[in-house]
């Protein structure tokens, strides 16, 4: 009887392992844009909404405009868990099917694929995440990371801070600046720059790291901030650890208002649960919150009321479901340039890279696509990956964020040389690194 | 009927002390070995080959490695991930130091290091054991990924933190790093998980295996006949911890090309630990059973939708497969509680007495 079911079992389960090789085929009058996602694991809370932020705005595309130039977008998701081994996995799964870019959405598996984009002929977009040093186009042609680099973050976080002490970046004289962040790559990036704006400046600089496996807890380390005193806080967190930070300051009565997160620290559910302590708390943005749009409505006329989303009402216009549109634009605007540049409808991946190495977005065009205001003028071009747009804070109200500055320039004299010097210390060691022989496009659009 | 050794008789000793005593295995093993080093390169895609083979074998490489320790010798350890990041870290500094030093090589020599490190770490295993031991190596986990982000000079101060493969060849092969081929990537991963895992079987069969099962079994006997513990205890750590070494190089260099702190946590021990388990305590197959289970089930069943046409959304199939990966394994559980390996050994004896079970 036993060896029955063994037969049979081990026929079922050849039968389920004969399926693993994917039907892979290739759809001619589509252009496939892969969504890595992280629908599930620790970092859901600020995957959800950036996922469905893509999403919708692509397939409002596809809804309204019949896609991008008659050629309809053929979004797939896979979901990474923000693990590296499954973003690998995911990309392995695309890889043969000839996608037009790739959104890691993870610093690590960024940095996994980075050396795979010039060989598998795929772009990269990783929108202010990932490689700072990938923004050098001469290095890294296949790597886009617009709008900003977290060195620019870090320029616009002290220029803020020294413009609420009153004028220039000599007022920050004597001073001291707590960094709070998350102890990894991400987190300790920014540091160099810190650093070097202290010295410059005459400014102290306390460091409070926060060991990934602690992000929930840091009572210890707010202890220290108590002791210290630092006049502002400045923080590069990422998941539990941003809620946690600000729950955390309010308890100990640091003033919120003097305490100022990166854009990865700025999403609603990072203020919300701190409650009415919550209120003041700072941080940086590079796309407008709130669903009063025209392209939003039609997200939600196209995508949203025929129940193509998986998006809840009350999480269209927040902070990070924006951010996925933001993504979806550039992608969308990418698309729109390469097909411009090479004439043809189908583009593949080596006419996105050129397209999204012609992207500019200006304020007009920003108006045309129906999201005035929405986002900083982008500008990327052959040299500069990154394109350093403006960036501004806001503040959270208690029940929302309110944008409370101007656009903000990053110190790109600052930034730059930073860059160029991590991009060799890159490039140095990872010999042997292929030299670019992609040509530039000089036409502009 | 097909496992029937009626009529195999053994003329001398060393027939009756080999590997493989049975023809039925060797046969066996020898079509196993001939379908992983021939048809599969020649047919498999290379989604295939990545994303399945190569993950399976690597992990089934630390998953020996851990059974070594807590299948065969008895020994808890929850510090297979740190042992892992020793072994890449280790690989990719010698990378660093050696750059012109053939890379197979030195993904071996990276399991040495894994080895010292393990071997002080399983010290503490002479004074406790069971639980207190497994939090013994706890500390051991923790203190190593600490040491992996907060050691700059193990990244060569890199500013992500992170540890990129550098491309390699060998006979004007590219071998790692972006261009190399998957098909020589898993030809290299299989012939190292291969010698790996003989010695491993020739290494239980004889008296270093026997002293450590030995000791597994009860050790105050194993103490009374002579087995010294203190020695015999070391090496199960540094052997087990050298298998996970160069498990640990071979998936940064041949495996993801990039690795960073996080990809050795706890989570990754308790991945290993599991696939012991469910596999099988004390079996080398059941190594390789529970990695592929527990690796291949998942991919499975995010593309099984797809190849029935269903459209399913992937967080859906996703936190599925976490739903149904859970059942299955308090369903073997409960089923065999040995193990997959064990389910193996059933199956071979109903082989034995079919068509006639008594």
């Amino acid at each position: 009887m036993r060896l029955k079911y063994l037969v049979l079992g081990a026929a079922v389960a050849g039968v389920i392992g004969a399926s693993v090789p994917a039907s892979e085929a290739l759809a001619k009058d589509s252009m496939l844009v892969p969504l890595f996602t992280y629908r599930t694991g620790p970092f859901a809370n600020s995957g959800i909404p950036i996922a469905n932020g893509m999403h919708d705005y692509l397939s409002m595309l596809n809804a309204r405009d019949g896609g991008i130039g008659g050629v309809k977008i053929n979004v797939q998701e896979c979901e990474t868990q923000y693990k590296n081994e499954k973003g690998v996995e995911c990309y392995d799964s695309f890889k043969s099917r000839h996608p037009l870019v790739i959104n890691p959405y993870s610093t690590g598996i960024t940095l996994a694929l980075i050396p795979k984009a010039s060989v598998d002929q795929i772009p990269i977009l990783s929108m202010a995440y990932g490689l700072s040093a990938s923004a050098v186009g001469a290095d890294f042609p296949w790597i886009f990371n617009p709008p900003d680099t977290y060195w620019d973050g870090m320029s616009i976080a002290l220029k803020y801070i020294a413009q609420k002490e009153g004028g220039g970046f000599d007022k920050l004289k004597g001073k001291t600046i707590g960094f709070i962040y998350f102890d990894g790559g991400y987190g300790r990036e920014p540091i160099p720059l810190l650093n070097d704006f202290a010295k410059e400046y005459g400014f102290n600089v306390k460091m409070y790291p926060v060991p990934p496996p602690q992000m929930q807890s840091q009572s210890g380390l707010w202890l220290g901030v108590r002791r210290d005193r630092p006049d502002w806080m400045i923080m590069w967190g990422w998941g539990a650890m941003n809620p946690t930070a600000v729950q955390e300051a309010a308890k100990t009565g640091y003033p919120l208002d003097h305490f100022i997160g990166v854009w990865w620290s700025g999403s609603e559910d990072d203020a919300r649960p701190a409650g009415a302590g919550g209120k003041g708390y700072l941080s940086m943005n590079f796309n407008a919150v709130g669903a009063n749009y025209p392209a939003i409505k039609d997200i939600e006329k196209y995508v949203i009321a025929k129940g193509n989303s998986q998006t809840p009402k009350d999480m269209v216009g927040e902070n990070f479901y924006n951010r996925g549109i933001m993504n979806a634009v550039v992608i969308a605007e990418a698309i729109r340039h390469a097909q411009k540049l090479t004439g043809k409808k189908v583009i593949d991946g080596a006419d996105m890279r050129r397209g999204l190495e012609t992207l500019k977005i200006s304020e007009q065009r920003w108006k045309q696509i129906g999201l005035a205001g929405f986002g900083p003028p982008i500008h990327v071009t052959c040299a500069d990956h990154n394109g350093h747009g403006s960036v501004y804070v806001q503040q959270w109200d208690g029940k929302k964020w309110v944008k409370v500055s101007d656009w903000i320039a990053p110190v790109k004299d600052k930034v730059m040389p930073l860059l160029d010097e991590a991009a060799k210390d890159y490039v140095g060691k990872n010999q042997p690194w292929p030299k670019r022989d992609e040509p530039c496009d000089d036409k502009t659009l | 009927m097909f496992y029937r050794e009626v009529g195999q008789y053994k003329t001398s000793y060393a027939a009756d002390q080999a590997l493989l005593p049975i023809l039925q295995d060797r046969i066996g093993i020898a079509v196993i070995l001939l379908i992983a080093f021939v048809a599969v390169p020649l047919t498999a895609s290379n989604f295939a080959l990545d994303s399945v083979l190569i993950p399976i074998l690597v992990l089934s490489l630390a998953a020996t490695g851990l059974n070594l320790l807590t299948g065969y010798t008895g020994l808890l350890s929850l510090g297979t991930g740190g042992f892992m990041g020793v072994g890449a870290f280790a690989c990719y500094k010698l990378t660093t130091f050696f750059p012109n030093v053939n890379i197979i090589f030195l993904i071996l020599c990276s399991g040495f290091f894994a080895a010292a490190i393990g071997t002080v770490f399983g010290l503490p295993s002479l004074r406790i054991k069971g639980f207190y031991l497994a939090v013994a190596t706890l500390a051991a986990q923790f203190f190593l990924s600490w040491c992996f982000i907060r050691i700059p000079w193990l990244y060569n101060y890199n500013i992500s933190a992170s540890i990129e493969v550098p491309t390699k060849t060998m006979f004007g092969l590219a071998v790692t790093g972006p261009t190399a081929s998957s098909v020589t990537r898993y030809l290299i991963v299989l012939s190292i998980v291969a010698a790996l895992v003989l010695m491993a079987a020739n290494l239980m069969r004889g008296r270093i295996g026997r002293t450590w099962m030995a000791v597994r079994d009860m050790d105050l006997a194993a103490e009374l006949i002579g087995i010294r513990l203190y020695q015999t205890k070391l090496l199960a750590f540094a052997v087990s911890s050298f298998y996970c070494g160069v498990a640990g190089a071979m998936m940064v260099f041949l495996w993801l090309g990039n690795a960073e702190s996080e990809s050795f946590n706890i989570n990754q021990s308790f991945l290993i630990l599991f696939m012991v388990i469910i596999g099988g305590l004390g079996s080398l197959l059941g190594s390789f059973l529970g990695a592929a289970l527990i690796w291949g089930l998942p991919i499975v069943l995010r593309h099984a939708p797809d190849y029935l046409g269903l459209h399913i959304r992937s967080a859906t199939v996703d936190q599925s497969t976490f739903v149904i990966l859970g059942v299955l394994i308090i369903f073997f559980l409960i089923v065999e509680p040995h193990g997959l390996a064990r389910l193996w050994q059933i199956g071979k004896q109903k082989l034995r007495v079919w068509p006639f079970p008594y």
